[in-house]
């Protein structure tokens, strides 16, 4: 099943500054069944976390867009500035969730296989070894206070890996405008609490087995060619 | 700041050695603690905060909030706070404060010292649960009933912003009805209401782990929106929750005797 992230055009509306369309947002499909990422991750979890979290975010999302438009056309300045941090909560966790789906695979479609190539290689340079790689997200992310997400993300322009966290739904990029997400790990309770409960330690080191380090090997040879 | 009596108070879950005391002092729902050092027996604890268990057994707000719940929330979550302050604390000069002093000194402005989640999580977590009874919900009376329909219009209006506060409070925290004191500058932090007349009720809401003492006001009511308060029980379903809290398990004598603590 490939993954494909559906959009639609709306309808088209006229304002003062010519036509205009307003795109939605859609659910992305997962590209594995919900229980393809056991025992590391349950179903149970999988099918919440995608159906009702990122749907969630997803409908909300396009009702804050629709009212950006609606203040936009009208020029109504402090509405603009209003909606603001209902587009980075719901849009952030569209995009982060949207990011997420992809870092992970199953066993079979090779969840867990070590990064290769360049990406392989910059973590030996950069961290050591990816073992060292992953104590360092895994301390970053149980230390992280309520919610978030750890990332391993590279500057673009500096060309080096980073290891940062985001609270709440914040993207990647707002710890740094150049910052790309290659692997982005959710610890929001809801992520793992009904398998995992209070401890998120366990989550952190089951989840490796089900990453997937061929999709962040491709973001970062775009980045690093 | 009222001052409180030392105690000794040994939870039941503790020692059995010595009998339980009350501690004098006002009728503030929250403790302050100077355990003694007190042998048990294997060895010599010279602990700080305690982790009180709640007013009720641990299946007693079933089916509102399980069991299952308690044992993690209260068992896991509220005792890791409590044992992860002590020691931070222990040697240090917080040892010799309160848990409301050392949430106050820890905040620090906002720039949080390490310890601050720690104390003031357990803090809310035993203010939380004592916000919650057996047989809880329907309306409040009296002088508490009174001040809600002043301050918010009507009970109805009251439970709506509540409700809204709990429900839109992104990521971790905390809902809350204060007793408010009107200070623009409250010393340790920004006062998120100043406009706001003086001794209203006023609902707020906190991220994380704040809550309203360090903004001087008096919190008389408050409900855990961390997702682990009621992922078991509602999974993602907040709302649910949060109706559930205030027809079946909030605590109005608890809500009251704050009100009657924080105007004294």
């Amino acid at each position: 099943m490939a993954l494909r992230t559906l959009v639609s055009r709306k309808t088209l509306r006229t304002s003062s500054l010519g036509l205009r369309g307003l795109q939605t947002f859609s659910l992305p499909d997962l590209p594995y069944d919900y229980g393809a990422l056991e025992p590391a991750i349950s179903g149970e979890i999988m099918q919440l976390h995608h159906q009702k979290h990122h749907q969630t975010y997803v409908t909300n999302f396009n009702k804050a867009i629709e009212q950006l438009d609606g203040a936009a056309s009208k020029g109504d300045a402090s509405t603009i500035v209003k909606l603001q941090s209902a587009i980075k909560f719901n849009g952030g966790g569209h995009v982060n969730h949207s990011i997420f789906w992809k870092n992970l695979a199953p066993v079979r479609e090779g969840g867990g296989e070590p990064p290769k190539g360049s990406l392989g290689w910059a973590i030996d340079n950069h961290f050591g070894s990816l073992d060292a790689l992953v104590q360092k997200i895994n301390a970053e992310g149980a230390a992280l206070q309520g919610s978030g997400w750890v990332w391993l993300g590279v500057d673009k322009e500096l060309k080096h890996l980073v290891v940062e966290t985001t609270a709440n739904q914040d993207p990647l990029v707002t710890k740094g405008p150049n910052l790309v997400p290659l692997l982005g790990i959710d610890v929001w309770e809801h992520a793992y609490y009904l398998q995992y409960k209070n401890v998120r330690p366990d989550y952190l080191k089951n989840i490796w087995k089900v990453i997937n380090w061929k999709y962040a090997g491709e973001v970062y040879e775009k980045e690093c060619p | 700041m009222a001052a409180f009596a030392a105690a000794t108070i040994v939870s039941p879950f503790k020692c059995g050695l010595f009998p339980s005391q009350g501690f004098s002092g006002s009728t503030r729902s929250f403790h302050l603690r100077k355990n003694q050092k007190r042998t048990v027996r294997k060895a010599v604890v010279a602990a700080k905060i305690d982790l009180k268990p709640p007013p009720y057994s641990l299946d007693a707000l079933e089916p509102h909030m399980s069991r299952e719940t308690f044992e993690y929330h209260w068992g896991k979550h509220h005792r890791a706070y409590v044992d992860n302050l002590n020691k931070q604390t222990v040697g240090t000069e917080l040892d010799t404060k309160s848990l409301e002093e050392i949430i106050l000194v820890t905040y620090n402005k906002g720039d949080l010292l390490p310890s601050f989640n720690n104390a003031a999580q357990a803090w809310n977590h035993e203010f939380f649960w004592e916000s919650m009874k057996p047989g809880g919900g329907g309306k409040p009376t009296g002088e508490l009933l009174e001040l809600i329909n002043r301050d918010f219009g009507s009970f109805e209006a009251f439970v709506n912003e509540f409700k809204t506060a709990a429900a839109t409070q992104f990521g971790s925290g905390w809902a809350w009805l204060v007793y408010k004191a009107n200070r623009p500058d409250v010393g340790n932090a920004v006062n998120p209401r100043p406009s706001e007349e003086d001794k209203n009720l006023v609902v707020v809401k906190s991220q994380n782990a704040i809550n309203p003492l360090v903004w001087d006001y008096s919190p008389l009511l408050t409900i855990d929106v961390w997702e682990h308060a009621y992922y078991l029980d509602f999974q993602n379903r907040r709302p649910d929750y949060i109706s559930t809290f205030m027809e079946k398990l909030v605590s109005w004598d608890a809500v009251s005797s704050r009100l009657e603590a924080a105007k004294a």
